[in-house]
């Protein structure tokens, strides 16, 4: 056995230099995202989506909080986060804590990578809540004295009524309001005019109103109309924070990806590291194993594999020798190379990325949302109409106080808030329902986006296939030879020979001699004396019997005895859960689908067949997917975008609504509006529905709030709004509205989750050996 | 009449205690994580949580 054990340690030995790189990277974005207070203790905020119920917070905060330097665990089921503190002091803590998380049988990555909007916007989303709260307090009370003078308190009752309601609505208004009042003020003094100006004209003028006319002791008083009008608008607002999760920039993370530098060769062959953008164009640097290069560079000297899947998005690891050019971003997997410089750093193909990314997420950043359209429209009519009341009543009556009284009525009825709860109350509906489903949903916005889609893209590794291979023929004839290739499947840790591995009986004894990888070729070994080989094809037919028919030699996998016949393993990648039932229904709403992949034409023709689309594209680099998205734009097409690997990440960024599944990489998890974490593609037409049924609901909602202000209106400018009328108009149309919303939560819900292993068991695309 | 005017204040000062009762925990993180406080309740808590 002695003479197995080098080829085994070399086996390990890859598979472990893939999961420390892989691990170190990881360690890295974790170390971005500790923050440390004054006493050197480090807080860490994991997301962990795996967390269900009350065993498994028992298992996290016991299991983590035993161990050294770790302060305090706290879980948090409803944000299925875990919340660690702890000495940032003890060396190697993150790694302890990693280690302990993954034992537990959970996966943890760090909710924010070192910015710090979430914490801004969760303490925002609190003082909204306090004020939401003291507005609450203050309706609820100016109403019940508000009631008892409608129904007919008098003289000092009414008097003394008045007095304690203006004692409690100034100060509840002033603070509460502060929200519109910034917000109002921010907006005039750039010379615009938002929703909140009028807002807060009208709770400024009501509220001035008031109070003269209860020191008067005379007239409508509007106290009651006021800080109604704050808690229902306030109601709205929250919702819209709570949406708002922060969109984290993909960019940020993606420039850390890249390594910060390299080891430069000097010219008496010294290697010293130098930062990234001190490299220049020929210089030479070293790359060693398990390493990422920090430049596009060409190789000079070493042979072996590299891991390009931040490029391509491929996992296969590819051969590199000399000549062979690579980017930055590439990990090298088996040997140490040394590589020419090509381009300094800043112009490096990551770089590259992230620039198109910044320029496609601005470009999408021009469509207004529909609320914000509206908002436009609304305060130039409401501020017109209130001004034309004034007028009008001057010109009447010519009693200022009379049309003063008016126009305030105006300004109050017409106070969007209805408006205020149409969209957020829709939208925070349907995240939960989504939720429930398995998607993330990033904004608001993004659900108006959806439902506007009307041409889909799919990428299609790690998208429409789970990127796997498996095994789906095998013509391996006798027991001894089915020994031989699961062996040598097992001593190699490349995706096709672990399918080979996963599909063949373990060998009852072990007896292969003198394994060897050939990169980007395959394995050979000798048993009792006699060469095998099992690998690409071309490779294998050199020691095979007769040389196999050309089409078999092209084509993928094959295993043969040296002398003996060829045996061709056929290979397939598996389609995700559901994927033919989605690309289906996408088909049937009358959506055109669209596959662009990097991969080669072969295997791309064969997965858009089974799936039937038409429309494919191979060999699309990150610019060939945006160049086309840009061309589907151009046309007038809303497209969707599905896709994971990194190089989807700009046409994620750009297409007018993304889904990225949640095995794809951080940066294509961040660059898209919407991530489904299970693993069926249902996901997708899930979340078009609930995007059309939400549309509908919106819509429906701004009509009622807008039939609303048509019915009020006319009866204000009239003169005929009461204090009584204005309260009952302005929450009778809310609680119409939020009513109407919950009608989303009672729909069907996802039906459809558990019929998708009958996709996963019939792939069919061939897929070949060579990387 | 007077009765109001001890009611008024009896009133006012109970949302008040209300409202002062919900900022407090609301600060102090208590709807922090609403699903997993009702499973901590089923938890025997041996353990010392700081």
């Amino acid at each position: 056995m002695s003479c197995c054990a080098p080829a085994l340690d070399a086996r390990s030995g890859s598979q472990d230099l893939l999961a420390d790189a892989a691990r170190a990277q990881r360690l890295t974005e974790w170390l971005h995202a500790v923050r440390q207070d004054n006493e050197g203790i480090g807080r860490l905020v994991l997301s962990v989506p795996e967390m269900h119920c009350g065993a498994c917070i028992a298992a996290l905060e016991g299991g983590l909080s035993s161990l050294e330097g770790i302060h305090t665990v706290r879980a948090n089921l409803t944000l299925r986060r875990l919340i660690v503190t702890f000495d940032n002091d003890e060396p190697d803590i993150l790694d302890t804590i990693e280690r302990a998380v993954q034992r537990l049988g959970y996966d943890a990555s760090p909710v924010d990578l070192g910015d710090l909007d979430a914490e801004r916007d969760r303490q925002e989303a609190r003082k909204l809540l306090i004020a939401l709260a003291v507005a609450g307090f203050a309706t609820a009370n100016i109403m019940l004295l508000s009631v008892s003078v409608w129904s007919g308190a008098a003289d000092s009752t009414q008097h003394l009524f008045h007095f304690i309601s203006l004692l409690i609505a100034v100060p509840a208004v002033a603070f509460s309001g502060r929200p519109f009042f910034m917000s109002a003020l921010t907006a005039v003094r750039a010379g615009r005019v938002n929703m909140d100006v009028p807002i807060a004209l009208a709770l400024i003028l009501s509220l001035g109103m008031s109070i003269a006319r209860t020191i008067v002791g005379e007239g409508h008083i509007y106290f009651d109309a006021a800080v109604m009008l704050t808690f229902f608008l306030l109601i709205g607002r929250y919702l819209d924070q709570r949406m708002r999760e922060r969109a984290r920039s993909a960019v940020i993370s993606l420039t850390r990806m890249a390594p910060k530098g390299a080891r430069l060769v000097s010219e008496n062959g010294q290697a010293e590291w130098v930062p990234a953008d001190e490299l220049r164009p020929g210089h030479i640097v070293r790359l060693t194993t398990g390493e990422r290069l920090a430049v596009d560079a060409v190789v000079l000297s070493g042979e072996g594999t590299v891991d390009r899947s931040l490029v391509t998005g491929e996992a296969e690891p590819v051969a590199a020798a000399p000549g062979t050019r690579l980017e930055a971003g590439v990990l090298a997997l088996s040997t140490p190379f040394d590589l020419r410089v090509e381009k300094a750093a800043n112009e490096s193909f990551l770089s590259e990325i992230a620039t198109m990314m910044e320029a496609a997420e601005q470009g999408r950043g021009e469509t207004a949302s529909l609320t914000d359209r509206l908002a436009g429209l609304y305060a130039p009519v409401v501020h017109a109409l209130a001004a034309l009341t004034f007028v009008g009543w001057m010109l009447w009556s010519t009693d200022i106080w009379m049309s003063l009284d008016t126009a305030v009525a105006v300004l109050i009825v017409t106070c969007p808030c209805a408006l205020g709860l149409a969209v957020p109350v829709v939208h925070v509906i349907a995240a939960a329902r989504l939720f429930e489903s398995g998607i993330l949903m990033r904004n608001g916005d993004a659900l108006e986006r959806l439902a506007e889609a009307d041409h889909v893209v799919f990428d299609k590794t790690g998208t429409l296939t789970t990127g796997r291979p498996r095994v789906v023929e095998c013509a391996l004839a006798t027991t001894r030879e089915r020994y031989a290739a699961s062996e040598l499947a097992q001593h190699s840790s490349h995706p096709a020979a672990l399918a080979v591995a996963d599909y063949l009986p373990d060998p009852a004894t072990p007896s292969a001699e003198a394994i060897r990888e050939e990169p980007a070729a395959g394995i050979e070994a000798r048993f009792d004396g006699r060469l095998a080989r099992l690998g690409r094809a071309d490779w294998v037919a050199e020691i095979a019997d007769r040389p196999a028919d050309a089409a078999a030699l092209r084509s993928g996998l094959a295993f043969a005895f040296e002398g003996d016949p060829l045996r061709p393993i056929e290979l397939a990648e598996s389609l995700r859960p559901q994927a033919v039932r989605t690309v289906e229904a996408i088909g049937d709403r009358g959506l055109p689908v669209e596959l662009l992949s990097g991969d080669g034409p072969r295997a791309v023709s064969a997965i858009a067949e089974r799936l039937g689309i038409a429309d494919r594209r191979a060999e699309c680099r990150p610019a060939d997917k945006l160049a086309r998205l840009d061309a589907l734009r151009e046309n007038g097409a809303h497209v969707l975008m599905v896709g994971d690997g990194l190089n989807d990440a700009p046409s994620l960024a750009g297409a007018h609504v993304s889904f990225a599944p949640g095995s794809a990489c951080d940066v294509g998890r961040l660059a898209a509006d919407f991530v489904f974490t299970r693993q069926d593609l249902g996901a997708v037409d899930n979340a078009l529905t609930l995007a059309h049924q939400a549309r509908r609901l919106v819509r429906q909602n701004l009509t009622l709030a807008i039939c609303y202000n048509v019915l009020a209106v006319p009866l204000a400018m009239a003169g005929l709004v009461t204090p009584l009328i204005a309260a009952l108009l302005m929450s009778g149309s809310s609680i119409l509205v939020v009513g109407n919303a919950l009608r989303l939560s009672s729909g069907e819900r996802g039906s459809a989750s558990h019929q998708g292993l009958n996709d996963a068991a019939n792939p069919t695309a061939q897929q070949g050996f060579a990387g | 009449m007077n009765v109001i005017l001890l009611l008024l204040p009896i009133a006012l000062m109970l949302g008040f205690a209300g409202l002062v009762a919900f900022v407090w925990s609301l600060r102090s993180g208590q709807f922090d994580d609403l699903d997993g406080a009702a499973w901590r309740v089923l938890d025997d808590d041996t353990q010392d949580r700081e």
